[in-house]
C-alpha cells in the first residue's frame, strides 16, 4: 500500500471501507443477526402447529404432552368413530358447503364491485367505507347482533342464514378490497379497444375483463374459502344448533382430552392445504396458458 | 346507412368534460377521403379528444362529425367504419398475437377456422408471421405497434385513427414505423387521422397538418405551408424553425413595409397579398432560421438584403449539416441561425463574437 501510494496521490476515498460491507464477498455481521431474528420467527410460527401434528400420531397410549409415546394412525380412526368426540364429519361437511357458498357469493359481489368502482361516482367514498366499516366491528360482537337480529325477527339461526350472513360481513370487505388491488392494474384502455372492435358490454366481460382478472379472481376465492373454513367468533352466536368445524374444535377442547383433537387439527391442515394447492395450481395453469404458445 | 368513404367533416364541434370550459371548442375542419391528417398541438390542446370523438369514444357536447357524407354522432365505431389504435397499443394481454388480431372477427361470431385464417392473411402483411403465438408481453415496442395496427386494420375501416402511436419507442425505431405507418396508409388506401405533439412527425407524415392551441384549430394545411408559411406567432414557435420578431409599423410604402425595432433602424418587409397593414401598427414577423445570413461588422451585406440586426452569440450548438448559433440580437425573443456546415466552418464564430444577422429581404414575412 505504501508503495504504491508513494507514486499516488491520496485519491482513494477512505470512507468507502468503512461502510458495513467487507471485502471479498463475505457476509456482513448484519446478515447473521438478521438471519437469527429470521429464524427465531419462522420458528415461533410454526413450532406450536408442528408439536399438535407431531402429537396427533400416537397410539393408543398417548397423551396430550410430549414426550410421544409410541406411533400409529389410532387417534384419527378414533376422530371418526368416537361418538364422545362428537359430530366432527357433520361440522366438517358444513363447514365446506358453508365455506363454498361463502367463496360463491364473495367472489361474484367483489367482481361486481370491482367493476363499478373503477369509476368514481357520488358518494362512492361512503359507499367504499360502508363496506369496510365491518373489518373494525369485533367479531364476536357482529356474530351477537345477528344472532339477536335473527331471534327479534322470529328466525332460526342455523349455518346456512345467519352464519352466512356474518361470515360475510368478514370476507367481502376483504374480498373487495383485494380485488380493488387487482383491479388498479387493469387498463381501462383494453375496455375501450373491445368497444371499438365491435364487442358488446357482455363480450367484453366475457372475452377480456375476466379472463385478465382471472389471477386475481382466484386469490378471492383462496380468501373467500379459508376465511370462512377457519371462521370462529362471528360464527359462534350464529351458527344455531349445529356446528361448524371450528366451533367443533372448540367444544372438543372444552370436553375431549385425547390426542383425537390434534388428529383433527393435522386432518383440518391437510384440507386447507388441498385448497391452496389446488388455487396456486389454477393460477400456475392459467398463466402457463397465457405462456403456452411460446414454443407453438 | 353503410359508410364507403372515409371523408371526414367537423362541424361546431365541441366538447366540455365539465359543463364550464371547452376543451374542444368549436371546430371546424374538412378532411379528405384517404388523406394522412396529423392533429398536433401540447398536451391539454384538446386534439386526443377531438380524435376520440371521431372514433365514438366521446360525444360531443355541440356540432356534428360526418364520416362518408353521415352524421355519426351516437353510432358505435363498428357503425362509423372507424378503428383506433391507442396510445399504449392496449392489446390484449391474455391473447396471443393471432388471437388479439382476431378479436374483432371474433366478437361478430365468425367462425374460429375462419377468423385466424383472416388473421394470419393480416399478421403476414405486418410481418409477424413468426410471433403469431406470442403473448403482447414478449414482443417488442415496433412488433406490438404492428399488431395493434392489424389488430385495427382486421375490421376493414375507412378511417384509422391513431393516439400518439409513435410516442412509447425510441428514436430510431420511431423513424422506421413512421414509414411503416405511411407504407401502410398508401396500401390500405383510406383515412389516417394521427395525433402527436412532435413537429418533425407532424410535417414528415401528413397531408393535412392541424395545429391547435386551447380547443381551437390555429392553422390547418399542408405540411409545407404550415411549417414554412405559420400564420401567426404561436404557430411559428410552436412549428419551430422560425425567429418571430415583433415592432411597430413606421411606413407602408407600395410592395413593403418598415418595422421599427428598437435596435436597429428598421426592417424592411414585403407587404402580403391582402395588406391589413397600417402605420403604428404592432406586428409579428416570421423569418426562417434557415435564411439568416451571419456576417461579421464591417463587412459587405450580401445583395438584396437589408438592415441587418447586430447581435452577439450567446451559443452554438452543432447539429450535423448544420450549426444552430444563438443571438442576443432581439431583446425579448430568442434570434437563431441555423447556418450550413461548411459556410460556419470557413469563418467559425465564437461565443461573444459580435456579428450583423441579416436576410433577403423577401423571405421576411408578417403574421397575423
Amino acid at each position: 500500500m505504501s508503495v504504491i501510494s508513494a507514486g499516488m496521490p491520496e485519491t482513494v476515498a477512505p470512507a468507502t471501507r468503512k461502510a458495513i460491507a467487507p471485502s471479498k464477498g463475505g457476509r456482513p455481521w448484519t446478515f447473521y443477526a438478521l438471519a437469527t431474528v429470521f429464524t427465531l420467527y419462522v420458528l415461533a410460527l410454526y413450532g406450536p402447529m408442528i408439536c399438535i401434528y407431531i402429537l396427533s400420531f400416537q397410539d393408543i397410549r398417548g397423551g396430550l404432552v410430549f414426550p410421544m409415546k409410541g406411533h400409529s394412525l389410532h387417534w384419527f380412526v378414533d376422530l371418526f368413530t368416537q361418538v364422545r368426540t362428537g359430530d366432527v364429519k357433520g361440522a366438517f361437511d358444513r363447514s365446506i358447503k358453508l365455506a363454498i357458498l361463502v367463496t360463491i357469493i364473495t367472489v361474484v359481489i367483489s367482481f361486481l364491485a370491482g367493476l363499478g368502482f373503477r369509476r368514481r361516482f357520488r358518494g362512492d367514498a361512503i359507499v367504499f367505507y360502508m363496506m369496510i366499516g365491518s373489518l373494525v366491528a369485533p367479531g364476536l360482537v357482529l356474530g351477537l347482533g345477528t344472532g339477536l337480529l335473527f331471534q327479534t325477527l322470529g328466525l332460526n339461526a342455523s349455518w346456512h342464514t345467519s352464519a352466512l350472513g356474518a361470515q360475510l360481513s368478514w370476507t367481502l370487505p376483504f374480498g373487495v378490497l383485494v380485488m380493488f388491488a387487482v383491479m388498479s392494474r387493469y387498463n381501462r384502455a383494453w375496455d375501450e379497444a373491445a368497444y371499438d372492435l365491435g364487442a358488446s358490454r357482455w363480450q367484453t366481460i366475457w372475452l377480456v375483463i375476466v379472463p385478465v382478472l382471472a389471477p386475481g379472481i382466484v386469490a378471492v376465492a383462496l380468501f373467500g374459502f379459508t376465511l370462512s373454513y377457519d371462521e370462529f367468533a362471528r360464527s359462534l352466536q350464529t351458527a344455531g344448533s349445529l356446528n361448524t368445524l371450528p366451533l367443533e374444535i372448540w367444544s372438543m377442547t372444552l370436553n375431549v382430552t385425547s390426542p383425537s383433537l390434534y388428529a383433527l387439527g393435522t386432518v383440518t391442515t391437510i384440507i386447507s392445504f388441498i385448497v391452496i394447492g389446488a388455487s396456486l395450481g389454477t393460477i400456475v395453469v392459467l398463466q402457463k396458458k397465457r405462456g403456452g404458445g411460446t414454443k407453438g | 346507412m353503410t359508410i364507403e368513404r372515409g371523408d371526414i367533416e367537423l362541424a361546431g364541434v365541441c366538447k366540455s368534460f365539465d359543463g364550464v370550459t371547452n376543451v374542444v371548442d368549436g371546430v371546424n375542419l374538412r378532411i379528405a377521403d384517404g388523406a394522412y391528417c396529423c392533429f398536433i398541438g401540447p398536451s391539454g390542446c384538446g386534439k386526443t379528444t377531438i380524435l376520440r370523438m371521431i372514433a365514438g369514444h366521446e360525444d360531443p357536447t355541440a356540432g356534428e362529425i360526418v364520416i362518408g357524407g353521415q352524421n355519426v354522432v351516437g353510432l358505435a365505431p363498428v357503425q362509423r367504419r372507424t378503428a383506433m389504435m391507442f396510445q399504449s397499443y392496449a392489446l390484449f394481454p391474455h391473447l396471443t398475437v393471432r388471437e388479439n388480431i382476431a378479436f374483432a372477427l371474433r366478437v361478430r361470431g365468425m367462425s374460429k377456422t375462419d377468423r385466424l385464417r383472416a388473421a394470419d392473411a393480416m399478421i403476414e402483411k405486418v410481418r409477424l408471421t413468426q410471433f403469431a403465438d406470442r403473448l403482447p408481453a414478449q414482443l417488442s415496442g415496433g412488433q406490438q405497434q404492428r399488431v395493434a395496427l392489424a389488430r385495427a386494420a382486421i375490421t376493414e375501416p375507412r378511417v384509422l385513427l391513431l393516439d400518439e402511436p409513435l410516442s412509447a419507442l425510441d428514436e430510431q425505431l420511431r423513424v422506421q414505423m413512421r414509414q411503416e405507418l405511411r407504407r401502410m396508409q398508401q396500401e390500405l388506401g383510406i383515412t389516417f387521422i394521427h395525433v402527436t405533439h412532435t413537429q418533425l412527425e407532424a410535417i414528415a407524415l401528413a397531408d393535412l397538418v392541424v395545429v391547435m392551441e386551447l380547443g381551437k384549430i390555429k392553422q390547418a394545411g399542408p405540411a409545407r405551408e404550415v411549417y414554412a408559411h405559420p400564420h401567426d406567432r404561436y404557430v411559428a414557435e410552436f412549428m419551430g424553425g422560425q425567429n418571430v420578431l415583433t415592432g411597430r409599423v413606421e411606413k407602408v410604402n407600395g410592395a413593403s413595409f418598415v418595422l421599427a425595432q428598437g435596435v436597429t433602424d428598421g426592417i424592411e418587409v414585403p407587404l402580403p397579398p391582402r395588406p391589413t397593414v397600417s402605420i403604428g401598427d404592432q406586428i409579428d414577423i416570421a423569418v426562417r432560421r434557415d435564411d439568416v445570413i451571419l456576417v461579421r461588422p464591417g463587412q459587405a451585406l450580401p445583395a438584396g438584403c437589408k438592415s441587418p440586426l447586430p447581435g452577439r452569440v450567446l451559443a452554438i450548438e452543432y447539429q450535423g449539416y448544420f450549426v444552430k448559433v444563438m443571438l442576443d440580437a432581439t431583446p425579448d425573443d430568442d434570434f437563431v441561425a441555423y447556418v450550413p456546415e461548411k459556410i460556419f466552418f470557413a469563418d467559425p464564430f465564437i461565443v461573444g463574437d459580435a456579428v450583423l444577422a441579416t436576410w433577403a429581404t423577401d423571405r421576411a414575412r408578417p403574421l397575423a
